[in-house]
């Protein structure tokens, strides 16, 4: 399937779900305030790799540095939304519909998989890779495909002795032909099904039409996520959306060592994405969106750190402009909010320019509003 | 006896049921099955201690999550269907998420409400949801004080629980009837009671306190008191609005995805003369022609909760709360419907909305797995039921005995006649003593669960 002849580029979203800790991640290791708050959870020393004078990554987002080297990041500081909520659910739900003040049920992203294929001809112009839809990509009529893993994908894969599933699939999909309505209330429950059978059909073949020297480390399930992403990718399918998620990063305890592993997997999967996007030449094509519910709080607890608010974000991507952009985290006393970062990106700013400077699209009837501008791509 | 009508009755009352207790329903007659349904003994659940020493995160639940395989449980369990079929829907009406309310005990408390109250008088279940702690904190009522109301509880009242809105947005009641009983329930507050063990849940008692509560003069829809939160809720269940949003509301869960505005009047009559009691509402539901016509049969689209607890009772695979079983509120989930977290305070939509590609997907896999389960007691008995249907079936015979074999499941004729094709393409008829009859039965199994048709009820 072709593309819909839209140009704009493809998003590739990482969900960090659970609270990504912004102090230790993007680390500002001159300021001694951040020592004082967090005796047990500060980084020192070589647990930072110096970005400037004043930040630096964790150490365990070594090929996270690398890329921003190239240009190729742009670190969103002190990312948020007005009245911070610190119920991870709550949270989520505001990132995921663009709403913050008001309860909704439709997805931001949902919205532009709508305006992107307002007839829902292509079934798998968004895809997920997990199961269950996030509130992101849901939207009364949008359809998306949600994938465990690529080549399992399908109705009765999971079938205990299933010797019988072609034979069943040949019949199933006789019967998912919207051709009449007689016995339902209207076509659209055929329409579905057609619409499941054809995605699983494309989406299972897609791994074949990847060919690819990179090799992504197995026992890392957003590696496996994002090499879904790059499959999908190679396979010219007309997916404009891909949706992953990787966690938990809700490190209450055990900081050190949970958030740490994360990073490195997280940095390992991404470098081995952009590097895969290259060699397809896919990479100027796409741009990736790397979002958490909220930050930690200033004070570490211990052992790990609680539930906060201002956070970081990242975009990524050759044709993202690469560097710092926001405010640098201020961690004196009067700055912060119930000690939390304070905010001072309003994230619908970023989701605004992500629609307008990359995806080519009208944010205000997605966003039900207008909102500023980052200036965040190359062209 | 119309078997295919107490199907649709246990469908719809409850979330269907096995060939044999349609049987057993079938020998007491229709009316009565609708009084025993509607009648359910309520006490506590025998399996709770069986469910405390299985589900021991869930014991004192913290969050929703730890609380889901309790509710899973009994939504695959309970032998009074009814009971949790309508705790799901005021669940579903006066939602309460997990979103804000992060506190398992609290929702189940909740849940254990809308079983108790959920079908007697309306009037009783909106003074109990007032005084719910959870309700309370959801609603952020504890936050509404004399002088200083907060119209969040007193807005969602009129608007999501009782009168409703029009699709302009337009009550019948006005801004200054909202103010008004927010007023009117100011000092109803809670408070939490120690935990019953170290880093337990709190649990929440409702507690009433005079001094913050604004005792002065109101007028709400055109009466005026001192009124108090009580007054609220009985002037609330009086009023014609209040009638007819719980009817349409019971209409749209329990008969059909298409709104009769004829059915929803007279059913609106039956509220009132029954002083608001559900259980009469449904009751003028059940045994009215309507219900009984074609015009509404498999009109409704099963919901998440409807395809997995209905699929699993009609396996019948569960003795014990086995960890699987704990597991089964995931499953909803994956299918779109987060139990115990509603999308938000207006609850699920009913309808085709519930069905996505991927949500058919996550049905399909679930449902046609479920009747795999030949070690399970209700699979056997389905494939005991398709050999007493005859030694030999040609293709059109085995369909039939297979969909009457799972709870008397008709599908439309055009998928009929596909299944038929199918059985056919084996080459041969169906024989009980053929060494694939097992396996031939089981595939059209697999093949009726993945029916459209099997998505309605």
């Amino acid at each position: 399937m072709e593309s819909n002849g839209l140009k704009g580029k493809n998003l590739v979203v990482v969900q960090l779900s659970g609270g990504n800790d912004y102090l230790n991640t993007v680390v500002p290791y001159q300021d001694g305030l951040y020592y004082d708050y967090r005796p047990n959870m500060g980084l020192r020393g070589e647990s930072v790799i110096p970005v400037d004078d004043r930040i630096g990554f964790n150490s365990h987002m070594a090929p996270f540095k690398r890329m921003y080297d190239r240009g190729m990041v742009a670190v969103i500081m002190g990312v948020g939304y007005p009245e911070p909520n610190r119920s991870h659910f709550r949270s989520m739900d505001i990132w995921h519909t663009a709403e913050p003040l008001t309860s909704s049920s439709e997805g931001w992203l949902g919205k532009v998989t709508r305006a992107l294929d307002p007839e829902g001809r292509n079934p798998v112009t968004a895809v997920n890779f997990g199961r269950g839809l996030p509130r992101a990509l849901a939207y009364p009529g949008v359809s998306v495909a949600s994938v465990g893993a690529l080549e399992s994908y399908g109705l009765y894969t999971g079938l205990a002795g299933a010797h019988n599933r072609d034979a069943l699939l040949d019949t199933v999909s006789r019967i998912y032909q919207p051709m009449s309505e007689e016995g339902f209330p209207s076509l659209r429950i055929l329409q579905t099904g057609r619409g499941a059978l054809d995605g699983a059909d494309l989406l299972r073949q897609a791994p074949g039409h990847h060919n690819s020297s990179v090799e992504y480390p197995e026992d890392n399930p957003i590696a496996q996520s994002l090499k879904g992403v790059a499959q999908v990718t190679s396979a010219h399918l007309g997916t404009r959306i891909f949706y992953t998620a990787h966690g938990s990063f809700d490190t209450h305890t055990n900081e050190l060592v949970n958030h740490t592993l994360l990073w490195d997997q997280l940095s390992e999967a991404v470098e081995c994405f952009w590097a895969d996007m290259e060699e397809q030449g896919a990479a100027d094509d796409t741009v990736m969106w790397m979002f958490s519910e909220f930050g930690r709080r200033v004070a570490d607890n211990g052992t790990g750190t609680d539930h906060g608010s201002g956070g970081c974000a990242f975009l990524i991507g050759p044709s993202v402009k690469g560097g710092l952009y926001g405010d640098y985290p201020n961690l004196d006393s009067a700055a912060q909010l119930d000690g939390d970062v304070r905010y001072n990106t309003d994230y619908r700013d970023v989701y605004a320019t992500i629609l307008e400077s990359f995806m080519e699209l009208e944010s205000e009837p997605i966003l039900n509003s207008r909102f500023g501008q980052l200036d965040l791509a190359t062209v | 006896m119309d078997v295919e009508l107490m199907a649709q009755l246990l469908r719809r009352a409850g979330f269907g049921t096995t060939r044999d207790q349609i049987d057993k329903y079938l020998q007491q007659g229709y009316e009565a099955t609708v009084e025993e349904l509607l009648n359910p003994v309520h006490r506590e659940p025998e399996d709770q201690d069986l469910m405390d020493r299985y589900f021991v995160a869930s014991v004192e639940a913290r969050s929703p999550g730890h609380a889901d395989p309790q509710w899973a449980w009994r939504l695959a369990t309970n032998p009074n269907p009814l009971e949790e079929k309508i705790a799901l829907f005021w669940h579903g009406l006066m939602a309460v998420g997990g979103v804000k309310l992060d506190h398992g005990l609290e929702m189940l408390t909740e849940i254990e409400l809308f079983r108790r109250f959920g079908l007697g008088r309306f009037e009783d279940l909106l003074l109990e949801i007032s005084r719910n702690p959870g309700m309370m904190y959801w609603l952020d009522n504890q936050n509404s004080h004399s002088g200083a109301p907060n119209e969040n509880y007193g807005r969602e009242l009129l608007e999501l629980f009782s009168m409703g809105i029009d699709e302009n947005g337009e009550g019948a009641y006005s801004e200054d009837d909202v103010k008004a009983a927010a007023r009117a329930f100011t000092g109803w507050a809670s408070e939490v009671t120690p935990p019953p063990f170290f880093l337990g849940p709190f649990p929440m008692v409702f507690r009433f306190n005079p001094d913050d509560h604004d005792d002065s003069e109101k007028t709400f829809l055109g009466q005026t008191g001192n009124w108090n939160g009580d007054d609220i809720v009985r002037i609330i269940s009086e009023q014609r609005a209040t009638a007819r949003f719980v009817a349409m509301r019971l209409y749209d869960y329990f008969v059909s995805d298409t709104p009769n505005d004829e059915e929803i009047e007279r059913l609106s009559d039956v509220f009132e003369e029954n002083d608001g009691e559900i259980r009469a509402v449904l009751r003028a539901i059940f045994n009215s022609d309507h219900f009984k016509s074609e015009d509404v049969r498999y009109r409704k689209m099963k919901s998440p909760s409807d395809l997995v607890f209905g699929t699993v009772r009609l396996v019948d695979r569960f003795d014990l709360p086995e960890l699987d079983s704990g597991t089964l509120a995931n499953n909803t989930l994956f299918m779109g419907q987060h139990l115990l977290n509603p999308p938000s305070v207006e609850g699920w939509h009913e309808g085709e909305e519930w069905v996505d590609s991927g949500a058919l997907i996550e049905r399909i896999n679930f449902a046609s797995a479920e009747v795999s389960r030949t070690d399970g007691r209700g699979v056997q008995r389905m494939l005991a039921r398709v050999r007493d249907a005859g030694d030999e079936l040609d293709g059109a015979e085995f369909v039939e005995a297979c969909l009457d074999a799972m709870g008397s499941i008709d599908v439309s004729p055009r998928t009929r006649s596909i299944l038929i094709d199918h059985a056919n393409g084996h080459g041969t008829p169906w024989e009980t003593d053929a060494s694939d009859s097992t396996d031939r039965a089981v595939e059209m199994f697999q093949l009726i669960v993945s029916t459209p048709d099997y998505q309605y009820c």
